[in-house]
């Protein structure tokens, strides 16, 4: 369902978006109101389509589909959007004949699947991907077990409708055991062609958005706040040519969020007996939309991030980004409950329903305030004026700020994480210097060299090498520089900061069994998240893939990646065929995640073991950033 | 300068086509912004005015092409062309150079030519602005800066600032142009975004004529102190 702001009634009726599944009047009648007020009024509980065994055929065609009162032609794997359900068995070895009946290449990649890099599925990279006509066989021994997902990854095909969840069952006992089992996959949905909406990015980035500034929010800041900190307040903003309320890029003016591949309208159902405990499996199938998503009046447990099993944790909420999968386990009591998953920049939403009888509905709750960034999300070091005091309390004196609103909780996971790391010391800085200068003039990476630094982070509390902006950061090409990136592994990210919810963040990520390589890191590499969004440019480092060197990993060393986000905006990194071990504070239980969240304006870290001999893809998962913000990695005998 | 433009084009089509499965991250775009296509009210007639820019490119190197002039009593009573080279120098600045071509319908008055330079982008603040010196023959020199401002009582309704100064090296009788600032121009236009395409407006211009050029329209019997109101609509694809 959209966000009414996003549509002036006239839009409403002539691009008839509400028709599906709801009368027309109904529709009108609910211009306007609060989404709570508009109730599905039917739901099914047509379960997803599913295939088990270690055999399967999957056909890549175009399918006609109609989301939203429109027919358009979505390309679908297997026969429906999303794809079926795959349900491996861990151990097995499966067999996949993927035809394509396209008249353009396509391929499938198997997203967090440990596998070979020819059966990865990305083009270019893992194979020649698949011709038209053609049918590739993918083979491969599954090694691992959890809630996974594939998807194109040729062109934006993904954002047609390409994609699809993965089961594994695990060899050993299961040890979430449940009652239900459910895959909830979000997607987001446009009748638009994929190449138009990154053309009309590029030609003007602020094109979806319509949730910016004006006048009447200045003034509402001026009676607040008074006309002096306003202006200070809004003097970096408007200095810098930023926005506070750049979240997405692409949004609920043209995305319908699918669950399940159910609209808004319709509604995903599923069911459940009293008593009975549940587990709902999270998918983010999205091409560009972060969710947060609650099931009110449910605790949910989290019982695995990324497919693997984490040491349970109980919240009101998550955020989840692009590419990631959390699995949650609810034990709901009789009545309905609304699966509510709204866009970061509620500008939409997602929803189902956790009921015993089909024809219980639960209301859906109304959007949540927009999130707007703050100082903190750029970068910023926390001196301006009227934080120095907030900070100090410490008190719930700053939350009244809504520019403002840095949760109490980062600023403890700053102290802490500081705390956490004895025996930091600062780098002399010429040495650093000296290593960046002398990197390759492309400008791939600034690797900080194994020998004689005694500094190098220990395993699992991140890192200590200092942040540096390589030469090739500086151009048109990059608008922001972060001045002092903080680890806010404990904030879960703004418009989630003290809601008065629970709200999962990574520190929370901790590995159920003990972390299977606990070797010390031999060397880091720090990775800047850069770009222009007005430009509409994405790049690492300031290269642009296209004129990028790959990244050499030595295969079965253990390396950490630090990435610094240069921008405004999250970035879900992918790194295929190797975990990415998070550095959330514990050694002992390092969560292991394929997609990883780097918050704007500040930094994260990983370790990784080079267990993969090959050519992979590492890449941001935004559909429309991928293309920029993309390495290839080569994993050798000789490495670097 | 048709054959500057090709040589451009070509050059733009010719760089990196290395791609990341299958994707192009810097295609080639075409863009048309027709910031303005207006009706304003004047005595006797209803001069429509226009000022458009398109352009074609990539990220960081297009070719910019830029027009405005006025259409009155049937026939376009003066135009402007301007056929530029535009590169991102800065986030948020592109340096423009080029040509730049005037004329006129009215019998008698000749085309001017000039070499353009200038840049195109937003200042802090977001201050939109678009300023350039242009060198003609003769000697003749020009400069010219426009800037606007957008303040968003909505996220459709938009009231829109703008302010444009020309001035001239020395006096040009045949245009009726004199030297100094010649003239300036404030706008202010509320405009309703029914889609990012197609924004109507309406709005108040405020046009002056200063020195020597306020001098020869007087002479003509022409406003050289002219507040119009204007209705028209701001195209974008």
């Amino acid at each position: 369902m959209k966000n009414p702001l996003y549509f002036p009634s006239s839009q409403l009726i002539s691009r008839r978006r509400f028709v599906t599944g709801l009368a027309a009047g109904g529709a009108l009648l609910g211009l306007g109101l609060s989404p709570a007020r508009l109730l599905a009024t039917t739901g099914s509980t047509t379960p997803m389509p599913e295939r088990r065994g270690n055999h399967f055929t999957l056909d890549i065609a175009p399918l006609t589909v109609n989301f939203t009162g429109a027919m358009r032609t979505a390309t679908a794997i297997g026969g429906s959007v999303p794809g079926p359900v795959l349900r491996w068995r861990e151990g097995d070895t499966v067999t996949l004949d993927v035809t394509n009946r396209l008249a353009v290449d396509s391929s499938i990649h198997w997203h967090g699947i440990i596998l070979p890099t020819g059966m990865d599925g990305v083009p270019e990279i893992s194979y020649p991907g698949i011709r038209p006509g053609e049918t590739f066989r993918y083979r491969f021994t599954v090694r691992q077990s959890g809630t996974f997902w594939y998807h194109s990854h040729s062109g934006f095909q993904e954002q047609t409708g390409m994609y699809g969840p993965i089961v594994i069952e695990p060899r050993d006992q299961e040890p979430n055991p449940c009652d239900r089992d459910y895959v909830v996959m979000l997607s987001d949905w446009t009748d638009e062609e994929p190449d138009s909406v990154y053309a009309k990015l590029k030609k003007l980035s602020h094109y979806y958005n319509f949730n910016e500034r004006t006048v009447g929010d200045l003034i509402g800041e001026i009676r607040e706040k008074g006309l002096a900190r306003t202006w200070n307040d809004r003097a970096m903003w408007n200095r810098m040519r930023m926005s506070d309320r750049d979240l997405s890029d692409v949004t609920g003016y043209t995305y319908t969020y699918l669950m399940n591949g159910r609209t808004p309208s319709e509604g995903w159902t599923g069911l459940f007996k009293p008593g009975e405990k549940v587990r709902l499996r999270f998918i983010n199938g999205s091409a560009m939309t972060f969710f947060d998503v609650r099931i009110p009046g449910l605790k949910m447990t989290v019982v695995a991030a990324d497919g693997q099993d984490i040491q349970p944790v109980a919240v009101d909420e998550f955020r989840i980004g692009v590419a990631e999968t959390y699995d949650v386990v609810v034990e709901p009591d009789d009545g309905a409950y609304c699966v509510f998953a709204q866009a970061i920049d509620r500008s939409g939403y997602a929803h189902g329903t956790l009921t015993p009888d089909i024809s219980l509905k639960a209301e859906v709750p109304p959007f949540d305030p927009l999130p707007l960034l703050s100082h903190k999300d750029m970068g910023m070091r926390m001196n301006m004026g009227d934080m120095d005091g907030s900070m100090s309390m410490g008190d719930a004196g700053s939350m009244s700020m809504n520019t403002m609103d840095s949760g109490n909780g980062a600023m403890n996971a700053k102290t802490k994480r500081e705390s956490a790391m004895p025996g930091m010391q600062p780098m002399e800085g010429a040495d650093m210097n000296n290593t960046v200068m002398g990197a390759p003039a492309k400008g791939t990476m600034a690797s900080m060299p194994s020998e004689g630094m005694s500094g190098l982070g220990k395993a699992g509390y991140g890192s200590n090498a200092p942040v540096v902006h390589v030469p090739t950061e500086f151009g048109p090409h990059v608008a922001m520089r972060t001045e002092n990136p903080q680890y806010r592994l404990d904030d879960p990210g703004a418009g989630l900061r003290n809601n008065g919810r629970r709200v999962l963040c990574y520190a929370d990520l901790r590995n159920l069994h003990p972390t299977p390589d606990p070797r010390e890191p031999e060397r880091e590499i720090q990775l800047h998240l850069t770009g222009n969004m007005s430009r509409y440019m994405w790049s690492i480092n300031g290269v642009k893939y296209a004129d990028a060197e790959p990244l050499r990993f030595r295969y079965g060393e253990r390396l950490r990646i630090t990435f610094v986000n240069d921008t405004m905006m999250n970035h879900p990194m992918h790194l295929h065929g190797m975990w990415s071990d998070l550095e959330t504070g514990d050694p002992k239980a390092i969560p292991r995640k394929h997609t990883v969240i780097v918050q704007p304006g500040s930094k994260i870290s990983y370790l990784v073991t080079a267990d993969a001999m090959g050519s992979w893809a590492y890449h941001c998962h935004l559909l429309y950033h991928m293309a920029g913000m993309f390495r290839k990695v080569v994993v050798s005998e000789e490495g670097k | 300068m048709r054959k500057l433009a090709l040589t451009m084009l070509l050059l733009l089509t010719l760089t990196g086509v290395a791609r990341a499965g299958g994707m192009e991250d810097d295609p080639l775009l075409a863009a048309l912004i027709v910031d303005r296509l207006e009706m304003r009210t004047a005595d006797g007639s209803n001069p429509i005015f226009w000022d458009a820019d398109a352009w074609i490119g990539k990220d960081l190197n297009k070719l910019w092409f830029k027009t405005e002039g006025e259409y009155r009593d049937q026939k376009i009573e003066e135009a402007e062309f301007q056929a530029l080279y535009s590169r991102a120098v800065d986030p948020n600045w592109d340096l423009q150079a080029g040509v730049r071509r005037d004329t006129y319908q009215e019998p008698g008055m000749p085309d001017r030519n000039w070499l353009a330079v200038g840049f195109m982008g937003t200042a802090p603040y977001y201050f939109d602005v678009d300023t350039a010196l242009f060198l003609g023959e003769d000697g003749r020199t020009s400069f010219r800066f426009k800037t606007e401002y957008e303040f968003m009582f909505t996220q459709r309704l938009v009231l829109v600032p703008e302010f444009e100064l020309n001035a001239y090296g020395k006096n040009d009788p045949a245009t009726r142009t004199g030297s100094g600032i010649s003239e300036t121009e404030l706008g202010l236009r509320l405009r309703y975004e029914i889609r990012r395409e197609f924004a109507p407006y309406v709005g108040i211009n405020w046009n002056r004529l200063y020195g020597k050029t306020a001098d020869y329209a007087k002479e003509e019997g022409a406003d050289f102190d002219d507040v119009q109101f204007v209705i028209g609509v701001r195209l974008r694809f």
